[in-house]
C-alpha cells in the first residue's frame, strides 16, 4: 500500500513540476521593507489575474536588494533610496545596468491632536522634539504642556524614513513611546492632546491634525513636486529596461489598478505625474 | 491481532503523543538558542542584559535590554499587587462562602474572563482606559505602567483564582469540622485553618499568574506605551520584553544583529518564566500537605 502511495506522490510531484516548467514565469523581487507592502499587494493581485506567474518576494533592505540585483540573483530590486554611485560602478563592472522606475511616493506627515494649537513645525524643531531636546509645546508656540513623543518601532520603513529625513540619523529619545502601526499612532494621537506622532500620508483621517512642515502641507501634489520635505520616491530597479514578465509586472504596478493598491497601502500614488520612469545614473 | 499486541500499540501511541509535546518544546528551545546566541559574538551577555540603551537599528547598534527587563518586571509586579488580592479573595468566596447557585455563576464568569482574547483587552485599555486615566489624573499619557498593570491583572485573575480555588477545595473536610468543633467562627476557620492548609497551592497559583503576566504580549504592546527607558513614576510608559519582540521582529532583517538580539531577548524571557515555573514547582512540593491534606 505504501508503495502505491509513494508512486502516487511521485507522479503528482512530477506533474506539478512539469506544469510549472511549461507555464510558470518566475520573477524574484528583493529589497526595501518600505516598498515591501506595495510589492506584496500588487503581486498578489497580479498573480491572481495571471495564474501561472510565480513571483517570490523578500525584504532585507534597499542595500540588500541592490546587492542582489548586481549579483543577478533578483529580477527587481526594491529601494527606498536612489542607487549610490559606488553601487552603479560595481554593477557596470559586472555587466549590470541598473534602471530605476519610480513606483510610488512615500510622504510622512507629523500629526497632533486636533485640540493642539500648533500648526507648523520646522524640520529642525521636529528633530529636536524627537531627540528629546524640546520637551514642552510652549517652546514651539503651543500651550504649556509636556510633549509626548510617539514613534514607530525602529525596524519599520516609516521610522526609517523619518529617521533619515527628519532626524538625519540622530537618535530618538528613549522616552519616546512606541506604536507598532500607523493605525495605532492615529488612535493614540486622537485621544491625547499632549502627543505628537508621524504617519504615512495614506493613514491620515479627521481624528487627527496634520502639521505643516516648513510651512508646506503634506499632500500628493506637494510630495511629488518635492516642495514637501518629508517625502521620497520609492523605486524598483531592474537590470536594463524592464522586459518580458518583469516589464508586465512593473506596468501593472504603474497602472491605475496597481496605483490604487499603492494608495491603499498608505503611499502616495503617482497619478498626475508624467515622470513615471527615470533612467539610472550614468 | 492478539490482545496484548493491541495493548502495546495503544501504549506506544499514547507515549508518542506525550513525548511529542516534549519534543516540540525541545525543538523550540533549540531554535530559540540557535537564533539568539550569535548575538553574543558581538556584545557580552553582561552588556546585553544591563546595557541601558536599546538602539538596534542605528549604526553602530546598541543592544541593551535593561530598560525592557525593568519594564517587564514593573508591570508584572503591579499586576500582581492588583490580581493577587482579587484572585485569592474571590477564590475564598467561591469555595467557602458563596451559596451553590452564586458559586456556579461566579466560577463560569471567571472562566470566561480567562477566555477573553488579549487583543480585545488591549484595545479596551487603549481606547477606554487610557483616555480616562489621562483625563482623570491629568497625565501626559494614558498608555503607562498603571494601565498595563490593570489589564495584565485582569488576565492573571482567572489563573490565580481557579488554581487557588482548587487548592482551597482540596483542604479536607475534617480540618474544617475540627475547627468548628473547637468553637471557631467561619472567619477564623478560613483565616487560620483553610488558608494555611492551602498556602502552597495558593502560592503556586500566584506564581503561575505572574508567569502569565510577564509573558503576555498583546496587552503590553498596546497599552504600555513602549518607551524603552527606565521609568521614573508609575505613570511613565515602559516597553516590556514581549512588546519589543512583537513590534520589531516583523521587520528586523533576517540574520541581522537586531534579529539575533530579539531572539536573545526571548531567551531572557524564557529563563524568567522558567524560573517562575520552577519556583512554583518547588513551593508546591516543599510545602505539600501530607496525608489527607494532599492537593
Amino acid at each position: 500500500m505504501s508503495k502505491y502511495f509513494k508512486q502516487l506522490l511521485l507522479s503528482s510531484l512530477c506533474l506539478l513540476f512539469s506544469t510549472s516548467v511549461v507555464f510558470a514565469e518566475s520573477i524574484v523581487i528583493k529589497g526595501s521593507t518600505t516598498v515591501l507592502p506595495i510589492a506584496q499587494a500588487t503581486l498578489e493581485a497580479y498573480m491572481k489575474a495571471n495564474p501561472g506567474v510565480n513571483i517570490s518576494l523578500s525584504g532585507g533592505g534597499s542595500g540588500d536588494g541592490i546587492k542582489a540585483l548586481i549579483d543577478k540573483s533578483t529580477d527587481i530590486a526594491n529601494s527606498s533610496r536612489e542607487i549610490k554611485d559606488k553601487e552603479v560602478e560595481l554593477a557596470k563592472s559586472k555587466g549590470v545596468n541598473p534602471v530605476a522606475t519610480i513606483v510610488a511616493i512615500d510622504a510622512i506627515t507629523p500629526i497632533v491632536n486636533p485640540k493642539n494649537k500648533v500648526r507648523n513645525l520646522t524640520i529642525d524643531q521636529l528633530s529636536q522634539i524627537y531627540q528629546g531636546k524640546i520637551k514642552n509645546w510652549k517652546e514651539v508656540g503651543g500651550d504649556d504642556l509636556q510633549i509626548v513623543v510617539i514613534s514607530r518601532d525602529s525596524s519599520s520603513g516609516t521610522f526609517e524614513a523619518w529617521a533619515e529625513m527628519v532626524l538625519n540619523k540622530a537618535k530618538v529619545a528613549p522616552t519616546a513611546q512606541l506604536q507598532a502601526s500607523n493605525g495605532a499612532i492615529v488612535q493614540a494621537i486622537s485621544k491625547n492632546r499632549y502627543a505628537i506622532g508621524y504617519i504615512g500620508l495614506g493613514y491620515l483621517n479627521k481624528s487627527v491634525k496634520p502639521l505643516t512642515v516648513n510651512g508646506v502641507q503634506a499632500s500628493a501634489k506637494t510630495a511629488i513636486s518635492k516642495e514637501y520635505p518629508v517625502a521620497r520616491p520609492l523605486y524598483m530597479y531592474t537590470n536594463g529596461q524592464p522586459a518580458g514578465g518583469v516589464e508586465k509586472f512593473i506596468k501593472f504596478v504603474l497602472s491605475p489598478a496597481g496605483q490604487k493598491l499603492v494608495a491603499k497601502e498608505g503611499f502616495v500614488p503617482l497619478a498626475g505625474t508624467k515622470e513615471k520612469s527615470k533612467k539610472g545614473k550614468k | 491481532m492478539t490482545r496484548s499486541f493491541r495493548e502495546i500499540i495503544i501504549k506506544n501511541i499514547f507515549a508518542f503523543f506525550a513525548f511529542l509535546s516534549v519534543l516540540l518544546l525541545g525543538l523550540i528551545v533549540i531554535f530559540l538558542f540557535r537564533e539568539g546566541i550569535p548575538l553574543f559574538q558581538q556584545i557580552s551577555v553582561f552588556k546585553f542584559i544591563f546595557g541601558s540603551a536599546w538602539y538596534p537599528t542605528y549604526d553602530p547598534p546598541e543592544y541593551g535590554i535593561w530598560p525592557l527587563i525593568v519594564g517587564s518586571l514593573v508591570v508584572t509586579l503591579f499586576a500582581c499587587l492588583i490580581a493577587v488580592p482579587l484572585g485569592v479573595l474571590s477564590a475564598i468566596y467561591i469555595s467557602e462562602i458563596a451559596p451553590a447557585s452564586v458559586k456556579e455563576i461566579l466560577k463560569s464568569v471567571i472562566e470566561l474572563l480567562a477566555g477573553l482574547p488579549s487583543v480585545v483587552l488591549g484595545f479596551f485599555g487603549m481606547v477606554i482606559v487610557a483616555p480616562w486615566l489621562q483625563e482623570t489624573f491629568d497625565l501626559p499619557t494614558g498608555l503607562n505602567i498603571i494601565n498595563a498593570s490593570v489589564m495584565l491583572a485582569i488576565m492573571a485573575i482567572p489563573t490565580i483564582s481557579s488554581i487557588s480555588e482548587d487548592a482551597l477545595y482540596a483542604v479536607p473536610r475534617e480540618f474544617k469540622e475540627a475547627s468548628y468543633a473547637l468553637g471557631a467562627t467561619k472567619f477564623e476557620t478560613i483565616i487560620k485553618i483553610i488558608m494555611p492548609a492551602a498556602l502552597s497551592g495558593i502560592s503556586t497559583a500566584v506564581i503561575l499568574g505572574m508567569a502569565r503576566a510577564i509573558g503576555e504580549t498583546m496587552v503590553v504592546l498596546m497599552v504600555a506605551g513602549g518607551a524603552a527607558a527606565i521609568p521614573e513614576s508609575i505613570f511613565d510608559s515602559v516597553r516590556p520584553m514581549p512588546a519589543s519582540i512583537a513590534a520589531e521582529m516583523g521587520e528586523a532583517p533576517f540574520g541581522s544583529g537586531h534579529y539575533h538580539a530579539l531572539f536573545a531577548t526571548g531567551i531572557v524571557l524564557f529563563f524568567v518564566t522558567l524560573a517562575f515555573n520552577l519556583i512554583a514547582d518547588y513551593i508546591s512540593n516543599k510545602f505539600k500537605e501530607v496525608g489527607s491534606g494532599t492537593l
